[in-house]
């Protein structure tokens, strides 16, 4: 689709309704497929991107649609005053619920907000305030221009405009520096708190966008319907938006759209024929539904979007931008790491036992050693994955222990993952946007706006930059996980690069790299070394270490067993033993 | 008679390979065993032969081919895998990991119960305590109970020496060439490539998914390449 | 409030408490077991309690058909994914057929309580493994959140299947034993004796059952580590059946214990399931023991809301879930790469 699509779009919302012969039941149909997609938009955001599942959806499109109501009816408000009111309640409300509950496993979150969705129906229904199970009615109409909004084509015309815009602003939000912090949240949250994300912040923001979502949707229902009731609040209509979701398909903004349609429309015929076939009035629908979302999960849990919809990659032009201010560097030589008596013990076992080393600016260090060394462990002790039973590491003479992952990138430590831990939905250079994050300010509603344009530049030429550098350009546009995984750790220096960073943290790096590629990485690392950055790196590889470091720090059973240049430790017969083990 | 033979083995996660067209053979009653750096692909190589992973290729067991047999249906036909995460049930005594070991035989499994005691006494000192609570070794030797509660004919022990002592490593070799002395054949991955040698009839060199040596064990022993293999060609 | 009214209060809610705690223990069974968060327990509950009450009144349960149905599809998925065809037959072709056959010349009948009851848990109970061989093994590698969007799905699913079978009436039916126990001032009924007695002995089995036996001791090994049960030969589908198949049951039974004393709608489980939920997820989905004082607390909780504030006794109740989590959260450090 093209950049322009939204003017032909807001076009067809002020004309489609007055197409001569579109049935009235067709009209109301499309009302309430556009404020459910509204909503549904909200819940990819959520859930297809962000990673967390709310049954509490429909709660705050009741926050919305009540907050409206009660304004417009009890106070004698403008209506229109209620969409701000709207918004507020719905977003007080999520901010609340989303501290509760957003620091907790995936699946709390989805119970938390049932519970939360029960006890909302019930309140709705059992406060006089709110009317109980009767509701509120005599709602006024919106008024636009001294045009009161009561015929059913004005009203299409403002929901499907109010859709595009939220389209609109969604996928700018998503192609936004705070957007790609939602994006990484599945599957590539701890890396991008390495970088400097503030995940739980992002989750919080996820979670309210999608509130203020439902909530307009809320206020677009309120207005329509002109009178509300706690029913289209309940959980029951939370699954079905969840269900509009995973089968229009999570990932998209336009899978929300698609799956609005479908349930609507389905849901349509169904509540028409199937009573004829049972012989009597019921809820039946719920068993298709059932069925079909079963299904959907089984066959196709990435839903029908994909499936209908290819997806085209889409080139992002770099244009060329001022670059980004740089970190001064230390002079080589000077000490930049400092790991102090560092240990760490689970329970009785002793993974890590007083170790003891430095990296200095321009120097490239490894640590090596068997399986089950306690590499691994000193790591994460390192790059504050895990916290010391007790030890130091230090920065430049500061402490990092204890540090949250934030702060030590903040610091100028980069990594990478010995487990590659690139954000699957996204492109190889958005990855590598992802390691300038720090270096970027441009909030939300900057994004939204698109007032962060100028900064997006320099962050991507930036990226382009250190992905020319590792000899990635031509992959920018692919889908990061489509690499070969030696490619995707190469990505991951090119990500830890955009950090600008004073040191280097590499776990196994040369791993699934072919022979030239070793090569040109050994290269790349001696020239980061020669301007002036410490490199730490955790290898198996012994080729590629024993002919690129400076220095090598050997451990085995959690103890530092050797430490010197590659040759020395070759011929050291503790690590030889340590290698091969001793003869019985 | 060979009781075990792996022909072109494959394993791959995703597009990327981990194990490549591995051949290899346990005979009957044999001590074999699989060294190499970290990383090789030692561990897959194993998990794929009992069916923990997908693999392309064949494995035969006692001449028959296993094709998409499951875990149980191996464990079934005699096959067992002590992995290298030990994989103990934590949070349950000594007593039950031994006697869900012997799970699918649950019927000879008292005598079996007694013979793993044998084998194993500080187990049996310890039959009532919390598996989770047990030292490295302690682990070790529940996990290789455990895999005997089954009456394996093939064993197959994926660093048993890892993360232990060395007073401890040596007492674990002691047991498995105990074990091999029980009839039962031995397919023995570990880093401690010196001690494998030592215990075991035969060795194969996995080097980046690839067999690169092979040979009779006293004669890899004495090799010069190994050392250059673990530690680089500098 | 006189000390007459606290008894009377405590009294109520450690009987309705004791229902809970039994779904709360099912629960986190299957959430242990399989990993999936069983929300379709509270159609257990609504089937077992309208297939008793049909057969208490003398008539066929619709649910038999329902029985006979999912045993066939759950044939077919077996047969599909090369499951040994025989056993399959039996279990889900050979045994749905002898219960209709059971039911149809029993229920007539009227044949009491015990043989009603026991009708009605061979009715219910063996759709909860047929649920999950067509629900759930496809997905057994999915993650708790799918996991958790499919048991949605069936619930759905379930809860309009007990509208067509069970029709929008509600039901009630005779209870256990029309004595009671008076115990000073109160006096408690003799469903209330049955249904806190059948708990205590229903426990006391669960707890047998998990200590025990090798069957419940390989249930629990496949909770504390899959990959090591299935290294011992333990098929992880078959763990996952039997703990559906347990639940099924105990959802059944609750049913059964419930529906002399409260009329239940097709949709009525529902709730009573999800208050089962409150008291697992307050007790952290993991811990038996906590999970049954929790869901004591949930009811006595409710049953004194219930009294101070009738109308808002469900509000109260599903609040209560807040603060634990609101705890739990606090004490938490951020789990950044939890999902998939």
């Amino acid at each position: 689709m093209s950049r322009y699509w939204p003017l032909p779009a807001l076009a067809a919302c002020a004309l489609v309704p007055w197409l001569p012969g579109l049935p009235v039941f067709w009209l109301t149909l499309l009302n309430y497929i556009g404020i459910s997609a509204i909503l549904v938009v909200g819940v990819v955001v959520l859930t297809g991107i962000g990673g967390m599942t709310s049954f509490a959806q429909a709660s705050f499109l009741g926050f919305g649609a009540y907050a409206s109501a009660v304004l417009s009816t009890h106070y004698g408000l403008s209506p229109w005053l209620g969409l701000p009111a709207a918004i507020a309640v719905s977003a007080v409300a999520a901010g609340l619920i989303g501290a509760v509950t957003l620091r907790l496993r995936g699946h709390y979150l989805a119970l938390g907000t049932m519970a939360v969705a029960m006890s909302l129906y019930y309140l709705f229904a059992n406060l006089d305030f709110f009317g109980r199970n009767d509701g509120i009615s005599g709602i006024p109409p919106l008024n636009l221009f001294g045009l009161s909004l009561v015929d059913g084509r004005l009203y299409l015309t403002l929901i499907w405009a109010v859709l595009v815009l939220v389209i609109v602003a969604t996928n700018n939000l998503l192609d936004s520096r705070v957007g790609r912090a939602i994006r990484s949240l599945r599957g590539g949250a701890l890396a991008a708190a390495s970088f400097g994300v503030n995940t739980p912040a992002a989750r919080q923001l996820a979670f309210v966008y999608a509130a203020v979502l439902a909530a307009i949707a809320g206020w677009l229902y309120a207005h329509l319907q002109r009178s509300v009731n706690p029913t289209p609040f309940g959980l029951n209509a939370s699954i079905e938006y969840m269900l509009m979701a995973v089968l229009g398909g999570a990932g998209q903004v336009g899978g929300a759209v698609l799956g609005a349609v479908l349930v609507t429309v389905i849901n349509d015929q169904l509540q028409d024929w199937l009573p004829r076939l049972l012989g009597q009035r019921g809820n039946y629908e719920s068993i298709v539904f059932g069925l079909i979302l079963l299904a959907v999960l089984q066959t196709a849990p990435e839903g029908l979007w994909p499936h209908l919809f290819r997806g085209r990659t889409r080139k992002r032009v770099i244009a060329p931008a001022e670059a980004l201010p740089r970190r001064v560097m230390p002079q080589a030589g000077s000490p930049v790491l400092a790991v102090e008596r560092l240990s760490k013990r689970f329970g009785g076992l002793i993974a890590v036992n007083e170790i003891s080393f430095a990296v200095n600016a321009g120097e490239i260090v490894g640590l090596i050693g068997p399986n089950g060394a306690g590499k691994s462990t000193s790591f994460n002790l390192i790059t504050g994955v895990a916290d010391p039973s007790s030890g130091a590491v230090r920065l430049f003479g500061t402490a990092l222990t204890g540090q949250p992952a934030r702060e030590i990138a903040q610091r100028g430590v980069a990594r990478s993952f010995q487990h590659v831990k690139l954000v699957p939905g996204m492109s190889v250079i958005e990855n590598v946007a992802i390691g300038a994050h720090l270096r970027g300010q441009a909030g939300a509603l900057a994004g939204v706006l698109r007032l962060d344009r100028a900064e997006e530049a320099r962050l991507f030429a930036e990226a382009a930059r250190q992905l020319a550098r590792v000899g990635l350009a031509e992959q920018a546009d692919r889908k990061a996980t489509d690499l070969a995984l030696g490619q995707q750790r190469v990505v991951e220096i090119a990500r830890a690069l955009c950090l600008d960073p004073v040191l280097l943290l590499l776990d196994e790096p040369a791993a699934g790299l072919r022979h030239n590629e070793k090569v040109e990485l050994a290269a790349l690392l001696r020239r980061l070394r020669a301007e002036g950055v410490a490199v730490l790196l955790v290898e198996h590889d012994m080729d590629f270490v024993m002919n690129l470091t400076d220095r090598l720090v050997v451990m085995d059973f959690g103890t530092k067993l050797a430490e010197g240049t590659a040759e020395a430790v070759r011929r050291d017969p503790a690590v030889i033993e340590a290698y091969l083990g001793a003869a019985q | 008679m060979n009781v075990l033979e792996v022909e072109r083995l494959s394993v791959a996660y995703g597009a990327i390979p981990a194990v490549e067209e591995v051949s290899l053979a346990v005979p009957e009653g044999g001590l074999v065993t699989v060294i190499g750096p970290n990383g090789a692909g030692k561990s897959t190589l194993l998990n794929a032969i009992m069916g923990v992973l997908p693999s392309r290729g064949a494995i035969r067991f006692d001449g028959a081919a296993l094709g998409a047999a499951g875990i149980e249906a191996r464990v079934e036909r005699g096959m067992a895998l002590v992995p290298e995460k030990r994989e103990l049930f934590a949070t349950m005594t000594v007593a039950d990991n031994l006697l869900l070991g012997g799970f699918r035989f649950r019927r000879q499994a008292g005598g079996e119960l007694e013979r793993v005691y044998a084998l194993f006494p500080r187990l049996k000192e310890r039959r009532a305590q919390q598996a989770g609570t047990l030292s490295g070794g302690e682990r070790q030797m529940l996990a290789m109970g455990r895999a005997l509660m089954a009456k394996p004919r093939l064993l197959m022990l994926d660093e048993p020496s890892l993360g232990l002592a060395p007073l401890i490593v040596r007492d674990i070799f002691r047991i498995i060439a105990d074990l091999r002395a029980t009839g039962v054949a031995i397919l023995l991955v570990e880093q401690n490539a010196r001690a494998a040698l030592q215990v075991a009839d035969r060795g194969y060199v996995l080097e980046t998914g690839r067999v690169t040596l092979e040979g009779d064990a006293g004669a890899l022993a004495g090799d010069s390449r190994i050392v250059e293999m673990y530690l680089g060609a500098g | 409030m006189d000390s007459t009214i606290v008894a009377i209060l405590v009294q109520d809610g450690i009987v309705n408490g004791a229902i809970y705690a039994l779904l709360a223990l099912s629960l986190v069974l299957v959430f242990a077991v399989t990993r999936v968060v069983f929300v379709p327990q509270g159609e257990f509950v609504a089937y077992g309690a309208l297939t008793y009450a049909a057969l208490d009144s003398g008539s066929t349960p619709g649910s038999l058909w329902l029985l006979c149905a999912l045993g066939a599809l759950a044939f077919v998925a077996g047969v599909i994914r090369r499951g040994p065809v025989l056993r399959l037959a039996v279990t889900s072709l050979v045994l749905p057929a002898v219960v209709t056959g059971l039911t149809l010349w029993l229920a007539p009948l009227k044949p009491g309580v015990a043989v009603n009851a026991a009708l009605a848990l061979a009715i219910v109970t063996p759709m909860a493994p047929y649920i999950y061989r067509i629900g759930f093994q496809p997905l057994a590698e999915a993650s708790v959140l799918v996991l958790l969007i499919a048991a949605v799905a069936v619930h759905l699913v379930l809860a309009g299947l007990g509208l067509v079978f069970f029709g929008p009436e509600g039901s009630r039916a005779t209870a256990f034993a029309d004595f009671s126990l008076s115990l000073g001032d109160l006096t408690l009924p003799g469903q209330a004796l049955w249904i806190l007695g059948l708990t205590a002995a229903l426990m006391a089995g669960l707890y047998g059952f998990f200590g025990f036996t090798l069957l419940g001791k390989a249930l629990r090994a496949t909770a504390v580590n899959r990959l090591g049960a299935r290294l011992v030969g333990i098929a992880t589908a078959q763990s996952g059946g039997i703990a559906f198949a347990l639940a099924g049951a105990i959802g059944a039974l609750s049913g059964i214990l419930v529906v002399p004393l409260t009329t239940v709608y097709y949709d009525s489980g529902f709730v009573i399931g999800l208050k089962g939920f409150t008291a697992a997820i307050i007790a952290g989905m993991g811990s038996y023991p906590g999970a049954v004082l929790a869901a004591l607390a949930v009811g006595v909780l409710e049953s004194f809301s219930s009294f101070w504030a009738s109308a808002f006794k469900e509000v109260i109740v599903f609040t209560a879930i807040i603060p634990v989590l609101l705890w739990r959260s606090l004490r938490h450090v951020t789990l950044e790469d939890e999902e998939e």
